[in-house]
């Protein structure tokens, strides 16, 4: 059976250029970056071209990213690293209800450190209220945080406006960019972001490695002590392959960006409008128009998302559901809740995610057996009574 | 997931694909209706009885792949058994009959045992009314 991957913001398929020029760096080139030989120098050479390649994506100097174990991490080091640098300053730290749980735990760590965070509340399609931003901040407040597209709705925040607010105010502003970067277009200078972390296996390249991009002067604390790597902000020897592959990958999405976005758009509103006229009592999930090129959310009512999961994988498509019966947490998902979703209907959300290798068929494919399951599992649904 | 049997059981799986005795109950003797609000699954369990065995069971589930497995398999457990055996019906039961389920699905069996009690207990406040 062909398989359907419509999950790409859980991770992406690795690009085979992104493969090969990883390779000779398990091998030939498999030198410690620190060691001052030619294996060494090589290596070394080859993290500082993808250290260039990165900040090139972003608008950045090259020496304003540092590389990391991926997404979380970097989200860990912006809060924390700002969070333990700038306590004598204030304690006050403003984020969204929506955030990645690698930004929410976070907060919810400091808050047990004594920081005090409000979670900002956003609107039925998932956007934050600008003047809800401007209140909030205080004369404690040293760090807002907000991502640049939510990874479950596809809501692109207005993040310019408030890295304006932040600016201004004279407070830090980090962004959680890891659905965006390479994705759609990410410039820190134009976002006024003075932090920003991005993931490489989002954007087809490996897992295990991403980057925090640092504006210069931003006062941080390092999470990792050690050896001097990264200008002694993050210690550990380099994962050479793996920001090799983050930087081919950064590479091959800068000279694809828009018309891959263009692509993938068309593919996406052609998904949402064929589930509408197929399938009854179905919404779509997230900002209409502000949502990201490749994201499909929609809650379909009464039936339960972990099922529609599973039927679709018996027909090769893998797509992905908010709904509790699916985590470990038994918990339906946090971001659909903040939307005002009642607890059932975020048990029957569905979210499918394009990319590169996905075509029309696949779309097609999706179009053809989702009416057919979704009447299969509402037949046998308590909830679904006429 | 590369491997679709890998979360639940082939015997879940089976169960979820071809779920048996899925459907409304014409005049049931007894119906259960449970939720599980810590996970939002809703089983409704409807049984007709004859004699003191339970001829005939029926669910309608809202819910995950271990929630729609566990109703089919209990409605097809408690099938030709007296009242007294079905109330000795375990979730332990139902789970081994499927051949297990993960630890964070457990729940969803205890749901189907609930289902079950909630229509008998329903069957029997039904005959004592009547006598």
């Amino acid at each position: 059976m062909r398989r359907i991957y419509l999950d790409h913001a859980a991770t992406t398929p690795t690009h085979p250029e992104v493969v090969k020029a990883v390779l000779p760096f398990f091998t030939d080139a498999f030198g410690n970056p620190s060691s001052i030989y030619s294996y060494g120098q090589e290596a070394r050479g080859a993290v500082e071209e993808a250290r260039t390649k990165v900040a090139e994506l972003i608008g950045a100097r090259s020496e304003e990213i540092i590389f990391t174990s991926g997404g979380t991490e970097a989200d860990n080091f912006a809060l924390k690293g700002v969070a333990f640098a700038n306590e004598p300053r204030g304690n006050h730290i403003i984020t969204t209800s929506i955030e990645h749980h690698a930004v929410l735990e976070v907060c919810k760590f400091l808050e047990r450190r004594g920081f005090r965070i409000t979670y900002l509340p956003v609107d039925k399609y998932g956007l934050v209220d600008l003047d809800d931003v401007r209140k909030a901040i205080t004369d404690k407040t040293i760090l807002i945080s907000v991502m640049h597209a939510n990874n479950e709705v596809g809501t692109v925040e207005p993040v310019e406006e408030i890295g304006r607010i932040a600016r201004e105010a004279g407070v830090y502003f980090h962004s959680d960019a890891v659905q965006t970067v390479g994705h759609i277009p990410v410039n820190v200078d134009k976002l006024k972001v003075d932090l920003l972390a991005i993931s490489a296996h989002k954007l087809y390249g490996p897992k295990g490695v991403g980057a925090l991009y640092v504006r210069k002067g931003t006062k941080l604390v390092s999470l990792m002590h050690g050896g001097e790597q990264e200008k002694r902000r993050r210690a550990g020897t380099e994962n050479v392959p793996a920001i090799v592959g983050l930087g081919k990958a950064v590479e091959l999405a800068g000279q694809e960006i828009g018309q891959e976005a263009e692509r993938l758009a068309c593919l996406r509103d052609k998904l949402i409008k064929g589930l509408g006229k197929k399938i009854d009592h179905i919404r779509l999930n997230g900002h209409p128009e502000r949502r990201l090129p490749n994201n499909v959310n929609v809650i379909v009512d009464f039936v339960e998302g972990e099922s529609l999961l599973l039927n679709l994988d018996l027909e090769g498509i893998c797509a992905s559901t908010g709904s509790a019966c699916s985590s470990a947490s038994l918990e339906p998902s946090h971001v659909l809740l903040a939307l005002g979703l009642p607890p059932e209907q975020a048990h029957g959300s569905l979210r499918f995610t394009l990319g590169r290798e996905n075509t029309e068929a696949d779309i097609d494919r999706v179009l053809e057996v989702l009416p057919g399951i979704v009447a299969k599992l509402r037949a046998m649904s308590p909830l679904s009574k006429t | 997931m590369t491997d679709p049997w890998s979360l639940y059981s082939e015997k879940v799986m089976e169960h979820f694909k071809n779920p048996r005795n899925v459907g409304e109950m014409e005049d049931p003797d007894g119906v259960g209706h449970v939720g599980n609000p810590v996970c939002g699954d809703i089983m409704e369990l409807y049984i007709k009885v004859k004699d003191g065995i339970i001829i005939d069971a029926k669910f309608k589930t809202f819910g995950c792949g271990a929630a729609i497995a566990t109703s089919s398999m209990v409605t097809e457990m408690v099938k030709g058994k007296s009242i007294e055996e079905a109330l000795k019906i375990s979730n332990k039961a139902v789970v081994e009959a499927l051949d297990g389920l993960p630890p964070v699905k457990v729940h969803c069996s205890v749901l189907a045992e609930e289902a079950l009690k909630s229509a008998i207990e329903d069957y029997l406040g039904r005959q004592k009314l009547k006598t």
